[in-house]
């Protein structure tokens, strides 16, 4: 029972990490309607930065942070100027290709610089804390945390102030929008910022507990089952379904690797993410579009 | 565009392929000239050449399922994978020949191609892309963990050289000609399935699915149909792979091949099999490009030597795949129909 109980804690905790990076994905797909792909590379890069200003140049904390999330705009910026904005009204199939060949070429250029090798990057007290039978590693939390005020952050960012409204009203439509005054294009490029320092301050978390290493663009990967769970819109349905494929695929590991010989952990997510294509494409809290085929 | 001066006097005459006799005669003198290759080239040259072939296998497929069906996969590689499994255990564990191991590749890879191709009766666009990606994910993880005993996990498996009677296909030059005569008469095939009945059916489903629904095309038949078609070339492709790698495991069939599949096919043009052979050569070739010039750039900068040529395929093909969907979106097939056009009205402009 206590290890049921370990397990499952743990894949919450894990699971607040993946509502972080699934955050970033729902930002941008919420005003641009385009998936990023890419959002993996985005975390790695923002991680190795940061590595770089703190580790390497020995900056405080507070100043390479500051940093990282300087590059993330300008990275955020570039990306959308130069690559996406010239993909106005091309088909959905050039965009998915765009962010896809985009992260890869991220990659290549994080193992072109800061080279193969795994780094330490503790940001974190290490000692757990310790609940009864349970205990909980302090990073794990923290970064639960952080990710709890980011998703508040944003969704009060939406509610309250007027670039969100603005993003909210490209979201609906481009043409109400441009008509009402709104640049569509400065909201795209707003968004893309946003969603690159999401990424960075994901990164960050990520590589503070398991090491920065170049297969963190993988684990964005596993971000996807969670937004599309959630919802595509839906930042309340990325909080959500974070912890719930965190939950899933703890314990899918815990009682199926046994029978099956391994490797639930990483396939458990995209299982969900199949049946949720089938059955309920739009998610747990995504907006239903009728879509005849 | 046509010459001036060439007609079409039937309907045989206006659905061939082949218009004219220079065509036919330049055609026989492309195989003439392909098949007479390993008389005179390196071995080297024959193992890049017959390496590209595969691949160009493999981007047909995506070619009738992506450029003319319109069913965007983004994990084509683990059909690959499928088929080169497959002939990795009827070669090795039951000792098939090779000429029933190829089409039962094929076959294999089709039926997984059907299984996870059953989404795209409800979801569309984006949301196919995703459970395609999923079917990257699960096959490779069937391959890896649950049908250990048979595929050998993440050691893989070791594929006895193809035979036939005396000849063993165990150095480039047989194999060259075993790989060349399965691409060319995949490639025609690939290449005639756009004026069959299916062919147009599939067009049609890409351009409008409703409307194509409404015109009498069976969606669920002609959908799946598809999915079989486009990973049958892959389950071929892998057996081909298969026969020429020796060894085979999981990893060469990652989700990065996937993408690199698609590219070239965009690369190349999305709607032309012409395209997938150009874009193939383009993206390959210039990978090639890479292997050789690595020693020399890893002598200039020592410290990224070793991950040079990974990271440098990564960038490479990933800047040249955002390149082209931004300044050419239709690739380099829709170039070479523009040069086509005008070689043929020269010295006119129209």
């Amino acid at each position: 029972m206590t290890i049921l109980i370990q397990v499952a804690v743990n894949g919450i905790m894990v699971g607040g990490l993946y509502a972080l990076i699934a955050l970033g994905v729902v930002l941008i797909y919420k005003s641009c309607s385009i998936f990023n792909f890419a959002q993996g590379a985005l975390l790695m890069i923002g991680a190795y930065f940061c590595w770089q200003l703190l580790v390497r140049f020995g900056l405080p904390l507070w100043l390479s942070f500051i940093g990282t999330i300087g590059f993330a705009t300008i990275m955020g910026l570039i990306i959308e100027r130069f690559c996406l904005r010239p993909l106005i009204g091309q088909p959905i199939l050039s965009a998915v290709m765009l962010t896809l060949a985009l992260g890869y070429a991220i990659d290549g250029i994080v193992l072109l610089v800061w080279g193969g090798t795994e780094q330490l990057f503790p940001v974190f007290p290490r000692t757990p804390i310790v609940l009864g039978n349970i205990s909980l590693s302090q990073e794990y939390l923290w970064s639960f945390v952080i990710a709890l005020i980011l998703f508040g952050v944003i969704a009060a960012f939406f509610r309250f102030t007027m670039s969100g409204l603005q993003m909210r009203a490209v979201a609906e439509d481009h043409q109400v929008a441009r008509s009402l005054g709104v640049k569509v294009t400065q909201v795209f490029a707003q968004t893309w910022v946003m969603a690159a320092i999401v990424a960075a301050i994901g990164g960050i978390l990520l590589g503070s507990l398991q090491g920065i290493s170049t297969t963190m663009s993988m684990d964005g990967l596993t971000a996807f089952p969670v937004v599309l769970l959630g919802g595509l819109e839906s930042t309340l349905g990325a909080i959500v379904a974070g912890p719930l494929i965190g939950l899933i695929e703890n314990l899918g590991a815990l009682y199926l690797d046994p029978i099956v010989g391994g490797g639930i952990k990483q396939v458990a997510p995209f299982v969900v993410m199949l049946v949720v294509l089938i059955v309920k494409p739009f998610g747990l809290f995504g907006q239903k579009r009728i879509e005849r085929i | 565009m046509r010459p001036c001066g060439t007609f079409d006097i039937g309907y045989a005459q206006d659905m061939a392929i082949v218009r004219t006799r220079l065509q036919w005669v330049m055609w026989m003198g492309f195989l003439v000239f392909l098949f007479s290759l390993p008389a005179y080239c390196s071995e080297s040259l024959l193992t890049v050449i017959y390496t590209i072939a595969v691949s160009v296998v493999a981007v047909f497929g995506l070619y009738i399922l992506t450029g003319l069906c319109g069913q965007l996969s983004v994990g084509h590689a683990a059909f690959i994978g499928v088929g080169a499994f497959t002939t990795g255990i009827l070669a090795s564990k039951f000792g098939w020949p090779f000429w029933a191991a190829i089409p039962c590749a094929g076959l294999s890879a089709g039926i997984g191609g059907v299984v996870f191709g059953l989404p795209s009766l409800r979801i569309k666009g984006f949301y196919l892309a995703m459970a395609t990606l999923a079917a990257q994910f699960i096959i490779m993880w069937i391959i890896r963990y649950p049908a250990k005993s048979l595929t050998g996990g993440p050691g893989g498996l070791t594929v006895p050289y193809a035979s036939l009677g005396n000849i063993i296909f165990d150095n480039p030059r047989s194999l060259y000609y075993l790989i060349m005569l399965v691409t060319v008469i995949m490639g025609l095939s690939a290449k005639n399935i756009s004026r069959t009945r299916p062919g147009r059916a599939f067009i049609a489903i890409r351009d409008n699915d409703l409307a194509a629904e409404v015109m009498g095309i069976n969606l669920v038949y002609y959908k799946l149909l598809a999915f079989f078609l486009g990973c049958f070339y892959a389950g071929v492709a892998g057996s081909l792979w298969a026969y020429y790698m020796i060894f085979i495991n999981p990893f060469q069939f990652s989700l990065d091949k996937s993408v690199w599949y698609v590219g070239m096919l965009i690369v190349g043009g999305m709607g032309s099999a012409t395209g997938a052979i150009f874009g193939t050569i383009t993206l390959l070739g210039l990978g090639e490009i890479l292997t050789v010039a690595t020693p020399a750039i890893s002598r200039v900068f020592p410290d990224i030597a070793d991950t040079l040529f990974t990271a440098g395929t990564k960038v490479l093909f990933g800047v040249i795949i955002v390149l082209f969907l931004i300044f050419e979106p239709r690739g380099i097939s829709h170039r070479w129909e523009i040069f086509k056009a005008s070689y043929r009205l020269h010295p006119y402009t129209y």
